[in-house]
């Protein structure tokens, strides 16, 4: 029995030991890239590419450069003015999108849900199936559509950061699926009793369900937030081949996309010094409130 | 003997089945089960819906009838001028509400829609034409001015919201008389109407769902419903490069677009048909891939991350989580730069002789296919991870013990608790999740851009790794056949539409959304 029981704990030592390895050997894999982005933002030497990890010389050239707006030229290995690649030009205008759509989607989802969620009415299970049938059709064609209709409201390339405010915050009551789930948990008794004392169902919503519903509210936030950062399709669609309008997404790809291989070029440098001050930020942010993320996906996917 | 051919499983059979073949036997049942419940999808829920809108319907003419037979004069001018009967009965606010909204309707029909309209079957007529010296049938040159002709895009725009207004004022005038009608009757019975105070307050209890509601569904109406009509629209036109408006009218074209995708071809040579169909191909097994390599994996690490004795738990969850608190198109370029031919990855390779010539990760077909599933592999797995890590904390732990005591082993375990358990948790997420992926552009176009080009004739740029929608957007945006691609989309749609509803509709935890209350 008692050697039985040994062979048992030596069994549980090596799965551990084995579980150990892989999880050491898949952080490597997901921390490198990221390394990665970090050294080459600091390499000094010139080119598209090496072929070695650590840059030989370090160097803070390149976040400068990135925020004089200047780059080398690939050609001749000069440093000039980027002109209208402007990277400030970018990250401001989707900070400024990023900020108004993170109020209005928040505002909208939290109403839509709590809608869904409490009250009753004769619209809401045909509301619902409408939502997700809805949710069904590519994003993209009906942004062909909205292209068109903003361009008429005269909200495309100098006007996009509206235009792709609207865009973003369009449809965001689909997403109400999370909150409500999060809603649907919190009891109901807690709505009855203010009712019976008189309580309007608005303030059981202002006063009741809100104040609840902190961690739903951060996740929705968080969430909204992170959105507009990583938006390429529409973004690119509606400033229609001007680099003044863009947003971080759509420069950035840019900037690889353009570098030509040659032994000058610093654009993959200053991309990846763009990469992190864009990222920097979000992801600070995110880990700050990482425990609202991981409840709002658990909750959501539980709640189906 | 032909009759035993079609086999039926009895339950005592199934239960003495092996693990292995009752997975078989489920596998081939859902496959067997799949025809029947598409048929039910077409036999029953349709025609069931549209009973229920037949009633819904004809139940609003029903109504309209007893207002007029029995509705008083006050009730009856309703009928033409909106708000009488609100007005006539002292509902000032109510009344003036209507009658404004119908003054702004005839007006804007007068001025605007009904011209729209009246052009909307060409769209439009008369072509633009450039103005110059032209020289006449008396032989002299005439300087000819230039004339603008219709715009077809607009006046499709314009046709589409001028019905949606005209639905919308359907809609007010209905409610307006049924409003006339339902005071009229709480007059009769002696009751006090509501005053303009009480329909405010009104607003914020029992008819708060309207106040919470109109400004998403507004948006939901002109950001998504427009659209999508629109491209329904668009779909039957021959809206393309060479009908570009304003300087050309494009017209209804009936079904001309969609015989192009389902095997014709179109000017310009591209075989639409087969290009569709392997494009189609290569979406289905993507999202396939894409959604169960993730899911699957990520359980797994969970697993492994939440096992009793493994230290440093949070560390290894922060360490994963980095692909989702880095912007994923961060992520996205960085990776394509990195398994590039001449990237760092190649560099590496090379410098240290693995291998003599660069690895084509992102250039070669084949090659740029498992590539994206790798790195999608990357990107998602820390998303299933964090999702199931809390799904694993609520599983009882009793179930796990007693399992231990019947002398399972972790394998068994996992098939037996885990998994059925998580699976059944998780399976509205697995279906998003799956939709999602068909139509996940970021990860495709931020990598490989749909590249490499396909190599046979007549594909017209299509890449090897182009799912539908990055396909549909280099249409749109380099060859401007909105046309066809407005086809694409609708179908991809319905592909969409049908394998969710049906997924959904026979999943529990959505059945019983009040479980919970």
């Amino acid at each position: 029995m008692a050697k039985k029981f040994r062979s048992k704990k030596a069994v549980e030592r090596t799965t551990n030991g084995v579980i150990y390895v892989i999880l050491v050997v898949i952080s490597v894999i997901w921390l490198i890239p990221f390394v990665f982005l970090v050294l080459q933002s600091l390499r000094g030497e010139p080119g598209a590419t090496t072929n070695y990890f650590f840059p030989k010389q370090w160097t803070f050239d390149n976040y400068i450069r990135l925020f004089k707006n200047e780059g080398v030229s690939s050609s001749t290995g000069e440093v000039v003015s980027t002109g209208s690649y402007n990277f400030l030009n970018w990250y401001g205008r989707t900070l400024l999108i990023s900020v108004c759509v993170t109020v209005i989607q928040t505002v909208i989802v939290l109403v839509t849900s709590y809608a869904l969620s409490r009250l009753r009415f004769k619209m809401r299970k045909p509301l619902m199936n409408l939502m997700l049938i809805l949710g069904m059709f590519p994003g993209f064609m009906s942004m062909t559509a909205m292209y068109f209709l903003l361009q008429l409201l005269g909200l495309t390339q100098n006007m996009s950061i509206v235009g792709l405010i609207l865009v973003y915050v369009g449809s965001s009551c689909m997403g109400y699926y999370i909150c409500k789930g999060f809603f649907d948990t919190i009891p109901k008794s807690l709505d009855e009793a203010a009712r019976i004392d008189g309580a309007s169902r608005h303030t059981v919503f202002f006063k009741i369900i809100l104040p609840l519903s902190k961690p739903i509210i951060i996740y929705t936030i968080l969430t909204a937030f992170m959105a507009p950062w990583g938006e390429y399709m529409f973004a690119s669609l509606i400033a229609n081949g001007d680099p003044s309008y863009w947003n971080v997404a759509v420069g950035l790809r840019d900037m690889i996309q353009r570098e030509q291989l040659t032994a000058y070029s610093d654009s993959f440098q200053r991309f990846c010094a763009a990469a992190v001050v864009v990222s920097l930020p979000i992801t600070i942010l995110f880990f700050l409130l990482q425990r609202y993320y991981v409840e709002g996906v658990t909750g959501g996917s539980v709640k189906g | 003997m032909e009759k035993t051919q079609k086999r039926v499983v009895t339950e005592i059979e199934y239960l003495g089945m092996s693990g292995w073949e009752k997975f078989c036997h489920n596998f081939v049942s859902f496959f067997q089960k799949l025809p029947a419940v598409f048929l039910r999808f077409f036999t029953v829920t349709i025609p069931a819906l549209a009973l229920r809108f037949w009633n819904a319907f004809s139940g609003i003419f029903k109504k309209l009838w007893i207002a007029l037979k029995n509705g008083d004069w006050k009730t009856r001018v309703s009928f033409v001028i909106m708000g009488f009967g609100q007005l006539a009965r002292g509902q000032i606010m109510r009344g003036l509400f209507y009658l404004v909204f119908e003054i702004l309707f005839i007006l804007f029909m007068a001025l605007f829609g009904a011209g729209q309209l009246a052009l909307f079957g060409g769209p439009g007529y008369t072509e633009t034409t450039a103005g110059g010296w032209v020289v006449g049938p008396d032989g002299v040159e005439h300087l000819v001015p230039q004339a603008v002709g219709d715009n077809s895009l607009l006046i499709l725009l314009y046709g589409i919201l001028t019905m949606f207004f005209i639905i919308a004022f359907a809609y007010a005038w209905y409610c307006n008389i049924k409003a006339a009608y339902s005071a009229q009757e709480m007059k009769e019975a002696g009751q006090a109407l509501p005053t303009a105070k009480d329909d405010i307050h009104s607003f914020a209890d029992g008819q708060y769902h309207k106040t919470l509601l109109a400004i998403p569904l507004l948006g939901l109406v002109i950001f998504t419903i427009f659209p999508i009509i629109f491209m329904v629209f668009v779909a039957f036109t021959n809206y393309d490069m060479e009908h570009m408006p304003p300087a050309h009218l494009f017209q209804w074209n009936g079904f001309t677009n969609f015989q192009a995708v389902f095997g014709g071809s179109l000017s310009g040579g591209t075989q639409f048909g087969a290009v569709f169909g392997s494009i189609l191909l290569w979406t289905v097994i993507w999202a396939f891939f894409a959604t169960f390599t993730n899911y699957i994996l990520g359980m797994v690490v969970a697993i492994m991350i939440n096992k009793k004795g493994i230290k440093l738990k949070k560390l290894w969850r922060t360490v994963l989580i980095m692909t989702v608190a880095v912007p994923q198109f961060v992520s996205l370029l960085l990776m394509s730069q990195m398994l590039g031919d001449y990237g760092i990855i190649n560099s590496l390779l090379q410098k240290w002789g693995i291998i003599s010539a660069p690895i084509k990760f992102l250039t070669d077909g084949i090659g740029a296919k498992v590539t994206i599933i790798v790195v999608n592999i990357w990107i998602g797995i820390p998303y299933t991870m964090l999702m199931v890590s809390g799904i694993l904390m609520n599983i009882p732990a009793d179930l796990y013990e007693s399992a231990r005591i019947d002398g399972a082993g972790a394998f068994r375990q996992y098939f037996k608790i885990t998994l059925p358990y998580v699976l059944h948790v998780t399976t509205p997420y697995l279906i998003s999740n799956f939709v999602g992926n068909l139509n996940n552009f970021g990860v495709i176009y931020l990598l490989t851009g749909g590249g490499p080009v396909m190599t046979a004739v007549g594909t017209g740029g299509a890449g090897e790794t182009d799912l539908l929608i990055t396909w549909l957007y280099k249409l749109i945006m380099d060859k401007k056949t909105y046309g066809v691609a407005s086809v694409i989309s609708i179908l991809m749609f319905l592909i969409t539409a049908i394998i969710s509803l049906v997924t959904y509709n026979r999943s529990a935890s959505v059945k019983n959304e009040e479980d919970f209350m």
